[in-house]
């Protein structure tokens, strides 16, 4: 059934859908309407699930912590401050191994106070070993909600679910709400491993010496080592029922590329009708938007990029005192595969400033005026 | 791809306008995407709402600078603000008020159009006479003159998307896209 819907609420409709089993969220701008309209279904008993309101964000996800160890699948979502006021149980529910899946609406941090899009809350917490989805349309957030489901649920490792603020979060598109009992068929009700139960008690997270700890982050990362097959596999297996497939990228244009634009979020849809512009005017550039950030898709980007002779990475963040994230993720991937092709590093996009068509058309006009970049970042669209 | 801007006063109900837009639109299997301006709106207000309307999927998440047609919800607005900024020539500017379009000074390269959007609500009894709920007239007028979608498709958005006063606000639709049936 297609329905016009706004970004916030593809995540209400994809945890409806995955038929979450317990809800807790603290609202804060520009994620609330997520909240919201999942309040109201558990409240119509189109979801039958508990809502839990708390008072805080790091209370939200302690409690999809307790929830998802009990069995329950468990759904919050925030932006933000609040994810920052999350920070110590995001660890806690990787460490723990719980499969929580968290949607994100990426909003600037402040100070200067801010509610508009950047990649800075959701970047900041790229260690604490969740896995990452950045969206570029709402159909988009609400397939993703469900796959994220799948492919925590099989690793025991949450996810989170990340959109634009504004440019996804409060805008309308046309999107075809996945059908119920197909869901069903995709996503299989949560049968953890080991729960928390009176009647098997065990301990969750307890103390661990050194003898043990090591261990277990080992595991960790050999299971998130496992994402990047799991999540190809079941966005085939998407494609199979629904008709669209969920990646790790989504190349476009890259195979005779010469200039390779990589992005993320809604501006790599944008970039699209740059690359067609451009490519009209007989420039070959080509766009490789990253899907999933965590795990990194070392391969899929190695694999697109390998015959351009530029790539240009498009930051909607900054590591202060170093670069943008994301091309230094870049960066890292292509070292000792490259044969020395220049990585640009570019930034546009902080706190809400648009990226436009025309920012890429600059960004791809200085990788061909340069034979390497003149420095680390390259500012697009600031005022300096 | 046709970009619509709409100009409106927090309140008036602009952002809902542009949504039953895009609801009507998608019914008859058009891309669409509708957006209010990106901040926080407060009542009496000028805020802004966009609508971008494809046959083919929309890639372009950037603003709309440049929109093909401009709607003015609140006739206030065209002495307080700019309303044809970046507007393409051969644009319509389509105006809720009591004047004719030939009262405006605007440039001859863009077309204007009036409806009296106001005197519809009130007589359907949408909101009250000191603030008359003037969307549904306005998308009525909008997707007359713009030849957007079929009246059906419309009167269907309208009764989906809002439960105060369903019947009323599809009258007030139709009424109006009747009158602008003048400039078509």
């Amino acid at each position: 059934m297609k329905k016009v819907i706004m970004g916030n609420h593809a995540l209400s409709y994809g945890a409806m859908l995955a038929r979450s089993q317990v809800i807790a969220a603290y609202p804060i701008t520009p994620q609330t309407q997520v909240v919201e309209l999942l309040s109201e279904m558990c409240a119509d008993g189109t979801l039958d699930a508990k809502f839990i309101k708390v008072e805080s964000e790091h209370s939200a996800m302690a409690a999809c912590i307790g929830a998802s160890a009990a069995g329950a699948r468990a759904f919050t979502a925030t932006s933000a401050q609040g994810l920052a006021l999350m920070h110590e149980m995001l660890h806690w529910a990787a460490g723990e191994r719980v499969p929580v899946v968290m949607g994100n609406v990426n909003r600037a941090m402040a100070p200067g106070w801010t509610i508009w899009a950047d990649q800075n809350d959701s970047l900041s917490q790229r260690d604490t070993g969740w896995m990452q989805y950045y969206c570029a349309s709402n159909q988009e957030v609400v397939d993703t909600v469900l796959q994220a489901f799948k492919v925590s649920e099989a690793l025991s490792i949450p996810s989170m679910v990340i959109l634009d603020a504004f440019a996804l979060s409060h805008t309308y598109e046309v999107v075809d709400i996945p059908e119920a009992a197909k869901v069903d068929a995709y996503l299989p009700p949560f049968r953890p491993l080991y729960k928390l139960t009176p009647s098997d008690p065990r301990a969750f997270g307890g103390l661990t010496s050194p003898e043990h700890y090591m261990e277990l982050r080992y595991k960790l990362q050999k299971d998130m080592e496992k994402a990047p097959a799991l999540i190809e596999a079941t966005g085939r297996e998407f494609e199979k029922i629904f008709g669209r497939y969920l990646g790790l990228v989504d190349p476009y244009l890259c195979e005779d590329a010469e200039i390779i634009l990589v992005t993320s979020g809604t501006a790599g849809y944008t970039a699209r009708v740059a690359v067609d512009a451009m490519r009209a005017a007989g420039t070959k550039v080509g766009n490789l938007r990253i899907k999933v950030f965590r795990p990194f898709p070392f391969e899929a980007v190695r694999k697109y990029t390998a015959a351009a002779k530029k790539i240009a990475v498009v930051d909607r963040n900054i590591s202060y005192g170093h670069h943008g994230i994301f091309s230094q993720e870049l960066k890292s991937a292509v070292y000792g595969h490259a044969d020395g092709k220049p990585v640009f590093g570019f930034i546009a996009g902080l706190g809400g400033r648009d990226i436009t068509p025309a920012s890429f058309k600059e960004v791809v006009d200085y990788a061909i005026a340069h034979e390497q970049p003149e420095a680390e970042i390259v500012w697009i669209g600031a005022k300096i | 791809m046709i970009e619509i801007r709409f100009h409106g006063r927090g309140g008036q109900g602009t952002v809902v306008a542009s949504k039953i837009l895009a609801d009507a639109l998608a019914q008859e299997d058009n891309y669409v995407q509708a957006y209010p301006e990106f901040g926080v709106e407060r009542r009496g207000s000028p805020v802004v709402a966009f609508i971008r309307i494809d046959s083919k999927p929309i890639y372009d998440k950037s603003r709309i600078y440049a929109p093909d047609h401009v709607v003015v919800v609140d006739p206030t607005l065209v002495e307080a603000i700019d309303v044809t900024e970046g507007l393409k020539d051969g644009g319509w500017i389509i105006i809720n008020s009591d004047k004719k379009p030939g009262e405006f000074a605007f440039p001859s390269k863009f077309k204007v159009a009036t409806v009296n959007a106001t005197e519809i609500a009130v007589r359907n009894k949408l909101g009250s006479l000191a603030a008359p709920i003037v969307n549904t007239a306005i998308v009525g007028v909008v997707t007359r003159i713009l030849g957007l979608t079929k009246l059906d498709s419309l009167l269907k958005a309208v009764g989906d998307a809002i439960s105060i006063k369903p019947e009323n606000n599809k009258t007030a639709a139709s009424e109006a896209y009747e009158q602008a049936g003048d400039y078509c």
